[in-house]
């Protein structure tokens, strides 16, 4: 492995875990396709910021296109508080307009600048080792992966000094803001984040893709958790694990690494889906499964308390009568003696049924449930 | 005038300005659909969905027949709007984070295979990219009849189900109480969009495509509470907008089609949100406007009434800071006054003195007992 490819899969995995934090809030709070409606919204902004400034890299560049993801949730809440259209409706409306603001700007007026849609909606993070960071003659590794180290920290420290006051906001709200939180406030600021964060990204993974890393880590996270520390940890590590089996899968292909890591981000939620312990389909299904046997052993051992001692014992307990008694098929009803005697519930002697003590307390326990 | 005659006269222009027509008649119909029924972003996930479909299409025939790409960029839209449903019918992660993931991670997929196509299989390639931001002026003849084609048969089953499609959207749990198949309808219906949205992406692209879908139908609700009337507004203002939206692009330098039909469409959009009778913000400012100086005249009337009645005398006239201390100071009183002035009922006495006519004294009384008040 090279240090170019080291490097490259440095900055993919800051970029991802930095997507991951305040992605987490976003997909709790309901509001993932913001992260849509921003990552697009923000081209305008970076294209006047790009005329002003001619440096792709300048930080004035960076804080006027995040201002533009501010504005762009700002005019969606505009458009969402005049009650004529729904919110999605407003979300749908705002950022195809921004966003072809920023194409015709861009058509118009940076035709022979080095600024294209392509590249700030597409990213190409293969470029990342070329673009030096270089102070007083030294080398400090690519530029991109000191901003969007910064802009982690920046991440780090807003999620650490506002945890709690997010928590309460993103599961109350309206308890936040009878204790003075000032939801509104935070919200802004979350958004101001979500804006940074996809400013910042844009000329590594490219807009779209934020997005990818915004909501895929994060709702990966929350099929394995019920706990918000332990889905903010796990949203930054799922992160950090699509990033670098991305660059992977682009090595392999030889394709574009931004689109591989949005991949295998997907990749990782379908692997969730299906095996996720509890909540996960498989896991599901098993439950399922356990349950169905379980009733019946508690069936079993139930019919056979009920005729212990009585005349009918010798009847009710043949193994045959199952079938009629419980409505079982014979291959059921075998299968269920068969466990319950490994299980050491009942026992099995020339033909008959019992109950072992502990079958008598399983039936017991079925009993006072219900 | 010259613009009208390129039209009529120059091919490439002509078509173009029918393409963009029909996308914006089959989107801005099919789309009524989905904002009525809150689906607004679908669009905008099937539509990003889809690159990933034409580029296996690609990848699978070699062909680059439109048809082609448009059958595989159907086919990617159905699988991601399943997988969405599927997400939020099987897992507790909610619609909005469905949405977000799915249109992410397809479009992701579809830049892999982009690049991975245009890395092994040169140059051949050249033209799919268009599909990204749309290339309106690369269209023929032929992209348009096919566009045509299955846009009018979209509508055709639009209008042969639309009672069942107006149950679909307004009344689910009715139209299931009278045995109608409501999820085949909701599927049957769901494709249809993902129709408008395909035979789209072509000339406005994946990324600007839901546009299309949303905002002719949001511009149109505003005009109508009728169904019928919604959907024929919007193809009417997909269609204006997009044969506007490509005479504008084609008429200037460097002004790339797709972006122009959205900036059009967005101009009706607000206009209709500000201008539309009823519903419209002006509209809506001025009839507030208007019912606020109205009760302002009513209650300065009724004020001055009652202070009459206080004294005992129905021609006693009344300074005018009485009658604004007792709407608290909130002003426009003398306005109100002046107006009412006018329509005999309160004349002036020396200057700042006003009293009640006889018609006023009637008119008060009038409002008085309609609003059951005992001034007494």
């Amino acid at each position: 492995m090279s240090l170019a490819q080291l490097e490259i899969q440095l900055v993919a995995t800051v970029v991802a875990v930095a997507c991951a934090l305040p992605g987490v809030f976003l997909i709790l709070r309901r509001m993932a396709m913001m992260s849509d409606a921003i990552s697009h919204a923000i081209l305008p902004g970076i294209v006047v910021g790009f005329f002003l400034t001619e440096n792709l890299a300048s930080p004035f560049l960076i804080v006027a296109a995040a201002l533009t993801g501010l504005l762009t949730v700002g005019l969606v809440e505009v458009v969402e508080r005049t009650k004529l259209v729904k919110e999605d409706a407003a979300i749908g409306l705002v950022f195809p307009v921004l966003f072809s603001l920023g194409v015709i700007l861009i058509a118009r007026f940076a035709g022979d600048v080095h600024l294209d849609t392509d590249a700030v909606l597409l990213g190409e993070l293969a470029f990342a080792p070329f673009d030096r960071f270089v102070l007083a003659g030294w080398d400090l590794g690519p530029r991109s992966l000191w901003v969007m180290g910064g802009v982690l920290l920046i991440n780090l420290i807003f999620l650490t000094t506002f945890y709690k006051e997010l928590k309460l906001a993103t599961f109350d709200a309206g308890l936040a803001a009878a204790l003075g939180f000032l939801p509104g406030v935070l919200h802004y600021a979350l958004m101001g984040l979500v804006s940074l964060t996809a400013v910042s990204a844009f000329d590594a993974v490219g807009s779209i893709l934020v997005v990818a890393l915004m909501v895929g880590p994060p709702a990966t996270a929350y099929l394995l958790t019920d706990r918000l520390a332990v889905m903010v940890g796990l949203s930054a590590g799922l992160g950090a694990l699509s990033a670098i089996s991305g660059y992977w899968l682009a090595f392999a292909l030889d394709a574009s690494i931004a689109g591989s890591m949005a991949t295998m981000a997907g990749v990782w939620f379908g692997v969730a889906v299906l095996c996720a312990p509890e909540r996960g389909v498989v896991a599901r299904y098993r439950t399922r499964r356990n349950q169905k046997w379980r009733f019946a052993e508690q069936m079993l051992t139930i019919h056979l308390m009920q005729h212990e001692d009585t005349p009918q014992a010798d009847r009710e307990t043949r193994e045959a009568h199952l079938q009629e008694h419980l409505g079982w098929t014979p291959t059921f009803a075998e299968r269920v003696v068969r466990r319950s005697t490994q299980r050491g519930t009942i026992e099995r002697t020339n033909g008959h049924l019992a109950l072992t003590p502990r079958g008598r307390k399983v039936a017991k326990q079925a009993l006072e449930r219900t | 005038m010259e613009l009208l005659h390129d039209l009529l006269t120059n091919y490439t222009l002509r078509t173009v300005a029918l393409g963009a027509a029909t996308l914006g008649i089959v989107g801005g119909g099919l789309g009524s659909y989905a904002v009525l029924r809150g689906q607004s972003l679908l669009g905008d996930a099937i539509s990003h969905a889809a690159l990933p479909g034409i580029a296996l299409a690609f990848l699978l025939t070699g062909s680059k027949d439109p048809a082609v790409l448009m059958l595989g960029a159907a086919g990617a839209g159905v699988v991601a709007t399943l997988a969405i449903l599927g997400v939020t019918e099987t897992t507790r992660v909610k619609y909005d984070s469905a949405l977000a993931l799915m249109l992410s991670v397809f479009f992701g997929l579809g830049l892999v295979l982009l690049t991975y196509i245009q890395r092994h299989a040169g140059a051949s390639q050249a033209g799919l990219d268009a599909f990204l931001f749309g290339q309106a002026a690369a269209l023929v003849e032929r992209d348009v009849i096919i566009m045509a084609l299955l846009g009018g048969i979209a509508l055709l089953a639009m209008v042969l189900c639309w009672k069942e499609f107006k149950l679909l959207a307004f009344d689910r749990t009715f139209g299931a109480s009278l045995g109608l198949p409501m999820r085949a309808l909701d599927i049957v219906l769901t494709t249809l969009l993902v129709i408008a949205i395909v035979i789209g992406l072509q000339t406005v692209g994946v990324v600007l495509m839901s546009a299309v879908i949303i905002a002719p139908a949001a511009a149109a609700r505003q005009w109508t509470d009728r169904l019928g009337w919604m959907v024929g507004l919007a193809a009417l203002f997909g269609a204006l907008s997009g044969a506007g939206g490509a005479m504008v692009s084609a008429s200037m330098a460097n002004m790339p089609t797709g972006p122009t039909i959205v900036l059009c469409m967005g101009a009706v959009v607000t206009f209709s949100l500000l201008g539309a009778p009823n519903r419209g913000l002006l509209w809506q400012w001025w009839r507030d406007r208007r019912n606020a100086r109205r009760l302002r005249r009513e209650t300065v009337l009724v004020d001055l009434y009652a202070l009459a009645l206080k004294h005992g005398d129905m021609q006693y006239a009344h300074d005018e800071s009485a009658l604004d201390a007792m709407l608290a100071w909130s002003g426009g009183v003398h306005v109100a006054l002046e107006r009412l002035e006018d329509d005999g009922l309160v004349t002036r006495t020396n200057g700042h003195r006003w009293r009640l006519t006889d018609a006023g004294v009637q008119q008060a009384q009038a409002l008085a007992d309609d609003l059951h008040l005992s001034l007494r």
